[in-house]
C-alpha cells in the first residue's frame, strides 16, 4: 500500500489559514504581551486578520481551481459570498467585542468571590476573547465551503467549541451567562450527535462521505432509501439546531440572553450566515434529487418556525428574549430561500443572510448602550420614553427593527421580496402565505418597541444611555451605514451575487 | 444627440445652495442670502454658456442630453436619470434663472427685517433646483421629480409665516389642491409606460404614430389634469389667490413667473401627444378659453392687490393654455406669452411688493390712492408693465398676446370664432381691471391709514423692478422680430400649414386694441372721477357680490367635495376604529394570550429543552415516513 502526500492547494485554503495563524498568534499574545497593551494589540492582531482574510478571499474569487484539501473543500461562488460575508459581520462584532465593559474580568473565577474581586480590582481583562473569536471565524468559513461530511462536521466544532466558552464570559449576571454556555455546550453536543448519526446513515447509503459522492447515488437511486432518509433527517437536524429553527430552538432565547450582547450579536450574525451557508450547499447539491423526500418536512418546518417565533416575541419582556425569538423568525424566513432550490433563491438568501447579519449585529449593538449602574437593561418595561431621552439612540434601534420588519428602504425589506418571491416561484406557496402572516405578525412587536420607546411616557427608574465609546460607535455606524443603503440602492450587490450564486457540484 | 456633461451644474448649483443654507442653520445667517443669490446667478451664468454653445450649433443639433444614472432598472422598464437642454428647456432655463436672480436680489432688502431670511433664502434656492430639474429631466418621471420638488417649494413659501394659522391653512389648500393634478401627471405616466412601454420624451414621441388614440387622449387629459392643477387653470383655480399669502417675492417668482407655468411647460412639451390626441387638445383650448375670462372677471372685484394680480396671472395662464391648445400654430406664441409675462407679472409684483413695502404691509388698494408722487420708480416700472399686460404696441404683450388671439380666431368655424372672441373679451376685462388696479394704487387722492409711510424702496428692490420693465417693454419686439421665437422652436413641433384667415391681421389688431380701449375707459369713469371709499360698498348687485366671492369657487368646492369628504372621512374614521381597529386589537390580544401559552414552553431546563429536540427528531423521522410511504 503506498502512502500519498495529499494536494492541499493553500490559495484556496489561505483566507481560512491567515484566520487560524491570527488566532494562533493571539494565543501566543496572551502568553507573552502585557496586560497593559494586550487588548490594543489583540484588536489589531484580530482586525488586521480578518481584513487580510477578506482581502484575500476577494483576490482568489474567481481562482480557477475550485476544491482544496482533496476534495474536502470547494471554493464555489457561493463559498466565496459567504466567506465574504462572515468576514465582514465579523469585523464589525469585533469592534463590538472589543467594547471591554462586555466581558468578565477573570472567567475562571467563581461568581462573587474574592478571586473575582481582586481581579476586578487589577483591572483585569479577558482578552482570551478574541483568539477565541478568529477560532469561531475560521470554522465558520469552513463549514460552508466543506464538501464532505467528516470536513463538515469539523467545521460544525470549531465553530462551536469557542462560541461555547464565549457565552460564558459575560461581565454582569455571570450565573446566568455560564448557565447559558452550559446549556447551549449540553444541546450543542446533543444535536452533533444527532448530526453524526445522520452522517453515518449517508455513509450507509452511499458508501463515500464526498457530498459528490452522496450526490451520485442519489441521482443513481441506487441505495436503500430507508438509510437516505434518516440521514437527511439527522443531518437536517444538527444544522437546523445551529440556525435555532423549531422544535431546535429552544436553546436560543437563554443563551442570547446570558451570553455577552457582544457575544450574542457576533453569534447570532455570523453563525447564522456559516450555517445557512453550508445548508444552503447540502440541499442544493447533495439533496437537491431527493427533493420529494425533504421538501414537505422542511416547509412544515419553516412554517412553523416562522409562526412560531414571530408569535412569541409578542409576549417577551426582554430585549435580547425578543431579539432572539425575531431571529428565530428569520431563520423560517431562510428556511423559504432553502426550500425555493432555485439560483433566485440562492442569490436572495445571501442577500438576506448578509442584511440580516449586519442589521442584527447593529441592534445588539445598540442594546450594549442602554444600561443602569448595574449594567445593561434589557427588561423593555424599562426602555419605555427612551425616544424622549436619547432620540438618536432610539431612532438607530428603531431603524434597525424596521429592518427586521421588512419596512421599505430598509435592507430587510429587500431581503424579504426576494427570499420570498424565489420560493413563491418555485411552487412553495404555502410557506409564502405563512410567512407574509408571520411577517406582519412580527411588525406588530417590533413596532410595540418602537411605540415603547417614543410615545410612551418614561418611568420614574429611567435607564441612561451611555455615551457610546469610539468602538461600539464603530459598530453601530457601519451596520446602519450599511443597513440603509442596501435598502436605497440594493442592486450593485444583488448584481454582484447574482453574478457569484451558483453551486458548483 | 450630443452629450453635454455641463448641464447638471444648472441644477446642482441652487441645490447645493439649498442644502448649505438648511445645513449650516444660524452660522449661515450672515452670509445666507448672499451665497444664495450667488448661486442662482451662477446658475444663471451657466445657463447663458448653454446658450452661447447652442447657438453656434446648426439648428438640428442643438438639443443637448446629459445621463445622470441609471435610476430605475426593472425588467425591460428602464429609466435613467437624465437632463436634456434643448431649444423650449434653455428658454425656461434663462426666465427662472435671470427672474429667478433678480427676485433673489430684491428679496435680500423686501426680507431684510425677518430673522428666518436664510431659510427663506434657503427654499427660494431650492425652488430653482426643482423647478431647473422639472424643465431640464428627459423623461416624463424625471419631470415628475421636478414637478413634486416645486410643489413642495412652494407649499413651504407660501407657509413660510405659518405662524399666522390663516397663512398655514393657505399653504395647505394649495398643496391638496395640486396634489389632484399630480394625480393627474402620476396617471399619465402610468398610462404611458402601460401603453407604450417607455417614459422619456423621445421614447414616447417615437411610439406616439403607433399607438392608440384611446390610449393617448387618456393621457393627454391625464397630463392637462397635471397641467390645470399646476397651472391654477379652471377647475382647480381656487387655490391661487390663497397662495398670495406667502412673502410677496414667492408670488413674483413662483405665482407669476415660473411655477405656475409649469402646466403650459408640461402640454408644449407633450405636443407631439396633443396633436395626436385631437379630443383632448380640444379639452386643453376649453379649459384656457374659461380660465382667461374666470381669471379676468375675478379680477374686477378683487381689493387686495396681490389677489388682483394673481387673478391676472390666472387669467394670463389661460392664454397661454388656450395657444397650447391650438396645436403646432399655437405652441410657439404660447412660450412667447410665458416669457414676456415673466417679464410683466413678475415685475408688478414686485411693484406691488413695493407698494405693500412703503405702506405697512397693507394690501387693501381702496387704502391706497396717491402714490406715484411718493413711488416714482415703483409707478414708472408698475405702469409699463400695465402697458405690457394690456396688449398696447409696441410693449411685450402686444406681440405675444395679439399673436394667440389671431391664432384663435383662425382655429376654424365655430370653434374659432368662439375662442377667438373668449380671447378679445378678456383681453377688455384684463384693461378693466388692470386700470383699476393702476388708479386705486397711484393716482386720486390718499386713503391712507395712520401707520402708512410711502416712500421709495431701497436700491436692491427697485433695480430688479427696473431691469424686469425693460424686459416688458423690449421682450415681445426682440422674441417676434423676424419670428425669432417661432424659428428657434421650430425642430420641436410638427409642421402645420397655412391656415386660412379669418380675419385679417391687422383687423384683429384693431378689434383688440379696441376692446383694450374701451376696458380702460370704463375703469376710469368708474373710478377716477368719484371719490373711492375706503371700504367696499355693501349695496352693490348680486352679480358683483357672486364676483367678489370668486365666482363662488370655494363655495363649490365646499359643496361638492369638502362636505361629501368630510362625511366619507367620519364614517371611514368610525368604521377604522370599529372594524379595523377592533380586528387588528383582536388580533393582538389573541396573539399575546397564545404567545403567554407557547411560552410556558420555554421552562429554562436543559432536560427540556434536549426532550424538545427528541421529539423533534422522532417526529420528523416519523413525518419522513408519512410523506414517503
Amino acid at each position: 500500500m503506498t502512502f500519498t502526500a495529499p494536494v492541499l492547494n493553500y490559495t484556496i485554503l489561505s483566507p481560512m489559514l491567515i484566520v487560524l495563524a491570527g488566532a494562533l498568534i493571539g494565543v501566543i499574545i496572551e502568553a507573552f504581551v502585557s496586560k497593559a497593551f494586550r487588548p490594543l494589540v489583540q484588536l489589531i492582531l484580530t482586525i488586521g486578520t480578518l481584513l487580510l482574510a477578506l482581502v484575500q478571499v476577494f483576490r482568489i474569487r474567481e481562482s480557477e481551481s475550485v476544491t482544496a484539501a482533496m476534495g474536502s473543500v470547494i471554493f464555489d461562488g457561493p463559498g466565496f459570498l459567504l466567506q465574504a460575508a462572515i468576514l465582514i459581520i465579523s469585523i464589525i462584532s469585533v469592534f463590538l467585542i472589543a467594547d471591554n465593559e462586555n466581558f468578565t474580568a477573570l472567567a475562571a473565577a467563581i461568581p462573587g468571590s474574592p478571586e473575582e474581586h481582586e481581579s476586578i480590582q487589577q483591572g483585569n481583562k479577558v482578552t482570551e476573547v478574541f483568539p477565541l473569536t478568529l477560532f469561531a471565524v475560521a470554522g465558520m468559513m469552513l463549514f460552508p465551503v466543506s464538501s464532505d461530511l467528516i470536513t463538515l462536521f469539523v467545521a460544525l466544532e470549531m465553530l462551536s467549541l469557542p462560541l461555547y466558552l464565549m457565552a460564558g464570559l459575560s461581565r454582569r449576571r455571570r450565573l446566568l451567562s455560564q448557565e447559558a454556555a452550559l446549556k447551549y455546550f449540553l444541546l450543542g453536543a446533543f444535536s452533533s450527535a444527532f448530526f453524526l448519526f445522520g452522517a453515518a446513515y449517508l455513509y450507509g447509503y452511499s458508501g463515500d462521505i464526498t457530498f459528490s459522492g452522496i450526490r451520485d447515488s442519489v441521482v443513481g437511486g441506487s441505495g436503500n432509501d430507508i438509510f437516505l432518509l434518516i440521514g437527511i433527517a439527522f443531518v437536517s437536524i444538527g444544522l437546523l439546531f445551529k440556525v435555532g429553527a423549531v422544535p431546535f430552538h429552544a436553546w436560543s432565547p437563554d443563551v442570547y440572553q446570558g451570553a455577552p450582547t457582544a457575544v450574542t450579536a457576533f453569534m447570532a450574525a455570523a453563525t447564522k450566515v456559516a450555517a445557512f451557508g453550508a445548508m444552503l450547499r447540502i440541499y442544493y447539491t447533495v439533496f437537491a434529487n431527493a427533493q420529494w423526500s425533504w421538501t414537505p418536512l422542511l416547509s412544515g418546518i419553516a412554517i412553523i418556525t416562522m409562526l412560531f417565533g414571530s408569535f412569541v416575541a409578542i409576549a417577551q419582556r426582554d430585549v435580547k428574549r425578543m431579539l432572539a425569538y425575531s431571529s428565530i423568525a428569520h431563520a423560517g424566513f431562510l428556511l423559504a430561500g432553502v426550500i425555493a432550490l432555485n439560483k433566485a433563491g440562492l442569490a436572495a438568501s445571501i442577500f438576506y443572510l448578509f442584511a440580516y447579519g449586519v442589521a442584527t449585529v447593529g441592534a445588539f449593538a445598540v442594546v450594549t448602550l442602554v444600561r443602569d449602574s448595574a449594567g445593561e437593561v434589557t427588561d423593555l418595561n424599562r426602555w419605555t420614553g427612551l425616544g424622549k431621552r436619547s432620540p438618536w439612540v432610539a431612532s438607530v434601534f428603531a431603524f434597525f427593527l424596521l429592518a427586521f420588519a421588512g419596512i421599505p428602504l430598509t435592507s430587510g425589506f429587500i431581503g424579504k421580496f426576494s427570499i420570498f418571491s424565489a420560493a413563491y416561484e418555485s411552487g412553495a406557496k404555502g410557506v409564502v402565505i405563512a410567512g407574509v402572516l408571520s411577517s406582519a405578525v412580527a411588525a406588530f412587536f417590533y413596532i410595540r418597541v418602537i411605540v415603547l420607546m417614543f410615545f410612551t411616557d418614561s418611568h420614574e427608574d429611567a435607564t441612561t444611555v451611555v455615551i457610546p465609546s469610539v468602538l461600539t460607535r464603530i459598530t453601530v455606524i457601519f451596520s446602519f451605514v450599511i443597513t440603509v443603503a442596501l435598502g436605497v440602492y440594493p442592486s450593485p450587490l444583488i448584481d454582484f451575487i447574482n453574478k457569484f450564486a451558483t453551486f458548483i457540484r | 444627440m450630443q452629450i453635454n456633461n455641463g448641464l447638471v451644474y444648472l441644477i446642482a448649483l441652487p441645490l447645493a445652495g439649498a442644502i448649505i443654507l438648511l445645513l449650516a442653520g444660524r452660522l449661515a445667517d450672515k452670509w445666507g442670502h448672499i451665497f444664495a443669490t450667488l448661486m442662482s446667478a451662477s446658475s444663471f451664468a451657466v445657463g447663458l454658456l448653454q446658450l452661447s454653445q447652442m447657438l453656434a450649433r446648426p439648428a438640428e443639433e442643438r438639443a443637448v442630453e446629459q445621463k445622470l444614472f441609471e435610476w430605475i432598472s426593472v425588467g425591460s422598464f428602464q429609466v435613467d436619470a437624465g437632463l436634456l437642454l434643448d431649444q423650449l428647456s434653455i428658454c425656461f432655463v434663462l426666465l427662472i434663472t435671470g427672474v429667478g436672480t433678480l427676485i433673489h436680489i430684491y428679496s435680500i432688502s423686501y426680507m431684510s427685517h425677518d430673522k428666518d431670511r436664510r431659510r427663506f433664502f434657503a427654499y427660494l434656492n431650492l425652488f430653482i433646483a426643482a423647478m431647473l430639474l422639472l424643465v431640464l429631466g428627459n423623461s416624463f418621471l424625471n419631470l415628475y421629480v421636478g414637478w413634486e420638488g416645486v410643489g413642495l417649494a412652494s407649499y413651504l413659501l407660501i407657509g413660510f409665516w405659518n405662524q399666522k394659522p390663516a397663512y398655514a391653512t393657505a399653504s395647505k389648500k394649495a398643496f391638496i389642491m395640486n396634489r389632484v393634478g399630480d394625480m393627474g401627471l402620476s396617471f399619465a405616466i402610468m398610462i404611458a409606460f402601460a401603453s407604450l412601454g417607455t417614459v422619456s420624451f423621445s421614447g414616447v414621441k417615437e411610439a406616439v404614430p403607433q399607438a392608440s388614440t384611446a390610449s393617448l387622449t387618456a393621457i393627454g387629459i391625464m397630463l392637462l389634469v397635471a397641467a390645470v392643477g399646476k397651472s391654477a387653470q379652471f377647475p382647480l383655480q381656487a387655490w391661487l389667490g390663497d397662495a398670495m399669502a406667502g412673502p410677496t417675492p414667492v408670488s413674483a417668482l413662483i405665482h407669476a413667473a415660473t411655477m405656475v407655468t409649469a402646466g403650459v411647460y408640461l402640454i408644449t412639451r407633450s405636443n407631439f401627444i396633443f396633436d395626436a390626441a385631437p379630443t383632448a387638445q380640444l379639452l386643453v383650448v376649453i379649459v384656457g378659453a374659461i380660465t382667461l375670462l374666470f381669471g379676468a372677471i375675478i379680477g374686477t372685484a378683487k381689493d387686495d392687490i396681490k389677489k388682483a394680480l394673481a387673478a391676472s396671472t390666472m387669467s394670463q395662464i389661460g392664454y397661454m393654455i388656450l395657444g397650447a391648445g391650438l396645436g403646432p400654430v399655437g405652441y410657439a406664441f404660447a412660450i412667447m406669452h410665458l416669457i414676456t409675462h415673466g417679464f410683466f407679472k413678475a415685475g408688478m409684483f414686485l411693484g406691488a411688493g413695493s407698494v405693500m413695502h412703503g405702506m405697512d404691509d397693507e394690501v387693501n388698494m381702496r387704502k391706497y390712492g396717491n402714490l406715484r408722487k411718493f413711488m416714482p420708480i415703483t409707478f414708472v416700472t408698475f405702469g409699463l408693465g400695465y402697458l405690457a399686460i394690456l396688449g398696447v404696441p409696441p410693449f411685450a404683450g402686444f406681440y405675444s398676446k395679439d399673436m394667440i388671439i389671431e391664432t384663435a380666431f383662425n382655429a376654424g368655424g365655430i370653434k374659432g370664432i368662439l375662442l377667438g372672441s373668449a380671447a378679445l373679451l378678456g383681453a377688455g376685462l384684463t384693461a378693466f381691471y388692470m386700470t383699476r388696479v393702476m388708479i386705486l394704487t397711484f393716482t386720486g387722492t390718499p386713503r391712507w391709514d395712520e401707520k402708512a409711510d410711502p416712500h421709495e424702496s431701497p436700491i436692491l428692490m427697485w433695480l430688479p423692478m427696473v431691469i424686469l420693465a425693460i424686459g416688458s417693454v423690449t421682450s415681445g419686439f426682440l422674441l417676434s422680430r423676424g419670428d425669432a421665437l417661432v424659428h428657434w422652436l421650430e425642430p420641436l413641433f410638427a409642421e402645420h400649414g397655412e391656415h386660412e384667415e379669418l380675419l385679417k391681421p391687422i383687423v384683429v389688431t384693431s378689434l383688440a386694441l379696441l376692446m383694450v380701449a374701451i376696458g380702460v375707459a370704463i375703469a376710469f369713469l368708474k373710478y377716477s372721477r368719484s371719490e373711492v371709499s375706503r371700504t367696499a360698498p355693501e349695496d352693490v348687485s348680486i352679480l358683483t357680490k357672486i364676483v367678489r366671492r370668486d365666482l363662488l369657487q370655494d363655495d363649490f368646492n365646499e359643496a361638492l367635495f369638502m362636505r361629501p369628504g368630510q362625511a366619507l372621512t367620519s364614517t371611514l374614521v368610525k368604521t377604522d376604529e370599529i372594524v379595523i381597529d377592533g380586528a387588528v386589537r383582536g388580533i393582538g390580544s389573541a396573539a399575546l394570550s397564545s404567545a403567554g401559552a407557547l411560552r410556558a414552553s420555554q421552562t429554562g431546563f436543559v432536560r427540556s429543552y434536549a426532550a424538545l429536540i427528541l421529539i423533534g427528531a422522532v417526529a420528523l423521522v416519523a413525518a419522513i415516513w408519512v410523506v414517503t410511504k
